[in-house]
């Protein structure tokens, strides 16, 4: 095969970051378009909207439609009950996934490979079907508080955690990962005497941070755009989540440009959670690709 | 001695206290967001609360648009507050479901109400509306004027066929981008609610209202094609923007001078007075031969079937009809206030206030969508046949097949507890 000139690899370099910049462009273009217009007024912004303008910061910019957001709804409480069911449930479901899938790949019990396709099966159940069969369980589950006994779930926190801790999806990527993994290393522990708990704790677990990140940042993305379950689950306002809180914004004349505001303000932890991950995210995309 | 004079002291203070105690109701209102609606309805809890000792309103808003799902998921759940409000046509479906209870109101306090704010089903009060909403045909004087067009009354509103050649003069001027606006770019409840009283115009109906029993023969007969076919030729000829009308426009293409005439709500009419001021004109619907139609009915309050109170939730609800706060919210939020004197109080709805005639349009015109329990589900057959035929679906087809999905719509709900 006759070798690439210098001339034709520096073209091929440049028309590859051509397309990765187009690409790149494509993606920034809508978080552009949200943050240029959160600064605009609704009528500029409207008049925009046909034209590149629509992604720049020209004409009449301010952060009035941010005020404006804070005065329509209660912005704050709803970034925090999202950020706190969020981060509960994320870390959650990651230490109560890993311990099953470590189970199914590391314990040998009788039923583990029939339980197993059991739980792989409720990926193809989309939520809708059992929002309502599992509002009438939490409506009447008992629950021991600080009150004392409690009959009911609704308009708590723990509703909008509980259950969804444990995901067919969460499970599934552990078991993929922990499979791969040398199974000389945990021989080798219970060998030295380990317990299964710290084969859990001090073996698998330490080299388990790609899919780890991966779980994070899947099970983040769900839990923060949470619509339909903490709609039906919690009437009080003081427990609605960000997706919910849209809504506000939605009235017979729409501000669209505190809409642009509310969004940046609630994708802001998105971004600093997937950046905080990102290395993780990738190494683990990455090592996936691979072994595919 | 000491002892039992304490405790018979201890006793009637409790009972004392107790005697004096409130009754807390729950009452979940669909307006969160809404600045102005919110210091509106609370300032009503707060005055409610002041005035009497016997109940306590505590109030929960929702955002409009997750408002209905959040109630019937609480009803399923056995989570219902004591006071609701409710969508007028939605209205009969929640009493069917058993979400509702009568509303237990001396029915005189209503007697001057508008027929919309009122919500009768089943021949029992069970919601009532402190407003109305009305739509009308929205244009300019001065484009009356430049092309000849005569200004439609009360008494004498245009003809379909007059409307139609008006539309084709706005049209053959070139000045418009469309002679006319009909919103299609507001979906859902809007298409029945703006459209189907000009079906109804023409003789049709969603539904049989004589029984309720089914469509056939009203949404697909020789009155219902006629509508169709009209209402497709509309889109074909380019008289109005289609579904794929950009939100944008319909907020703001009338006030651009895009649009010639606007099909539009009365809350949309303060933002057109300002762009417009005196040259603004809101004419009546046409009259395609059945007499001149708009719809009626916007939201009202009713009493949960879950309230073990509702002598407490009418107090509430019948206190909140005071004409001061229905000229409150008018000015508020721009609707029309429920009685003549309630719309003498407002800046907008006085005689000779800018937005006077929508009062009268209500009065005249107001037909009230179905009141059935199924109307929920005819409203969203009707909303997508109305769209099929605007983007060339066949009007006969199209509408044999709406009464069809209406018809086993109602056959699988028994009825929906229409007596036959």
């Amino acid at each position: 095969m006759a070798a690439l000139s210098p001339g034709n690899q520096g073209v091929r370099l440049a028309v590859r970051y051509l397309v990765l910049i187009l690409i790149a462009l494509i993606f920034i273009f809508p978080l552009l378009f949200m943050l240029m217009n959160s600064l605009k007024p609704t009528e500029q912004l409207l008049a925009d909207t046909s034209s590149l303008r629509a992604f720049l910061p020209v004409g009449d910019l301010s952060l009035d439609n941010y005020v404006d957001a804070f005065k329509r709804a209660p912005v704050g409480t709803f970034v925090f009950n999202s950020v706190l069911v969020t981060g509960v449930t994320v870390i959650a479901s990651l230490f109560i996934c890993s311990l099953a899938a470590f189970s199914f790949v590391f314990l040998d019990w009788v039923g583990r490979g029939i339980l197993l396709s059991i739980i792989l099966a409720t990926l193809i159940i989309p939520f809708e079907t059992i929002a309502i069969p599992l509002l009438l369980i939490v409506s009447k589950l008992p629950w021991f508080g600080l009150n004392g006994l409690e009959i009911g779930w609704l308009n708590t926190y723990r509703v909008q955690i509980i259950p969804w801790i444990a995901d067919g999806l969460t499970i599934f990527l552990f078991v993929q990962y922990f499979k791969d993994l040398p199974s000389e290393l945990v021989e080798a522990a219970r060998v030295e005497g380990a317990s299964w708990w710290q084969v859990y704790r001090r073996v698998i677990m330490p080299l388990s941070g790609p899919v780890l990140a991966t779980g994070a940042i899947l099970k983040f993305l769900v839990m923060y755009n949470q619509y339909l379950w903490p709609l039906i689950v919690v009437q009080e306002e003081s427990y609605r989540p960000v997706m919910v809180g849209l809504g506000y914004f939605f009235q017979l004349n729409v501000a669209w440009g505190e809409v642009m505001a509310y969004l940046s303000l609630i994708t802001l932890p998105v971004l600093a959670f997937y950046l905080a991950l990102q290395r993780a995210f990738i190494a683990s995309i990455a090592s996936t690709g691979v072994k595919g | 001695m000491r002892k039992l004079a304490l405790l018979a002291g201890t006793i009637f203070i409790g009972l004392a206290h107790g005697a004096s105690a409130e009754t807390a109701l729950k009452m979940w209102y669909h307006g969160a967001g809404n600045e102005v609606e919110s210091k509106l309805i609370n300032q009503i809890v707060a005055d409610f609360n002041a005035s009497q000792d016997d109940w306590s309103v505590s109030l929960e808003s929702f955002p409009q648009g997750a408002y209905n799902d959040s109630v019937v998921a609480a009803a399923l759940a056995g989570n219902l507050p004591d006071i609701l409000d409710v969508d007028g046509p939605v209205m009969p479906n929640w009493a069917w479901a058993g979400y509702l209870q009568p509303l237990p109101i001396d029915e005189s306090v209503i007697a001057d109400f508008l027929p919309g704010p009122k919500g009768y089903w089943d021949g029992k009060l069970y919601s009532v509306g402190l407003w109305d909403a009305a739509v009308a045909l929205v244009t300019r004087k001065s484009i009356l004027e430049k092309y000849g067009i005569r200004t439609p009354t009360l008494d004498k509103p245009w003809t379909g066929a007059e409307f139609n050649e008006i539309l084709a003069k706005l049209k053959a001027s070139g000045d418009f981008e469309y002679p006319l606006d009909l919103g299609m770019a507001w979906t859902g409840e809007w298409y029945p609610y703006a459209f189907s009283p000009l079906l109804q115009s023409f003789g049709g109906d969603i539904v049989d209202r004589d029984t309720y029993a089914s469509a056939d023969g009203k949404l697909n007969g020789d009155a219902a094609l006629a509508f169709g076919e009209w209402w497709q030729s509309l889109f074909k000829d380019g008289m109005t923007p289609g579904t794929s009308q950009d939100p944008a426009d319909r907020d703001n293409g009338f006030n651009e001078g895009k649009y010639a005439i606007a099909w539009n709500g009365n809350w949309a009419a303060t933002g057109m007075l300002k762009v417009y001021g005196d040259d603004l004109l809101f004419l009546p619907a046409p009259d395609f031969g059945s007499g001149p139609k708009i719809g009626a009915a916007s939201w009202q309050f009713g009493v949960s079937s879950a309230s073990k109170h509702p002598d407490g939730a009418a107090a509430f609800i019948e206190f909140a009809l005071q004409d001061k706060y229905l000229a409150a919210f008018s000015d508020g939020i721009g609707l029309i206030p429920a009685t003549p004197t309630a719309a003498a109080m407002t800046e907008n709805y006085k005689e000779g206030g800018p937005l006077a005639v929508f009062f009268d349009l209500s009065k005249a015109q107001a037909v009230l969508r179905p009141v059935t329990p199924g109307y929920v589900v005819q409203a969203k057959v009707f909303e997508k046949a109305m769209a099929d035929i605007a983007n060339g679906a066949d009007v006969a087809d199209t509408l044999d097949a709406a009464v069809d999905e209406i018809d086993s719509d109602i056959e699988k709900n028994q009825g929906y507890g229409h007596q036959s």
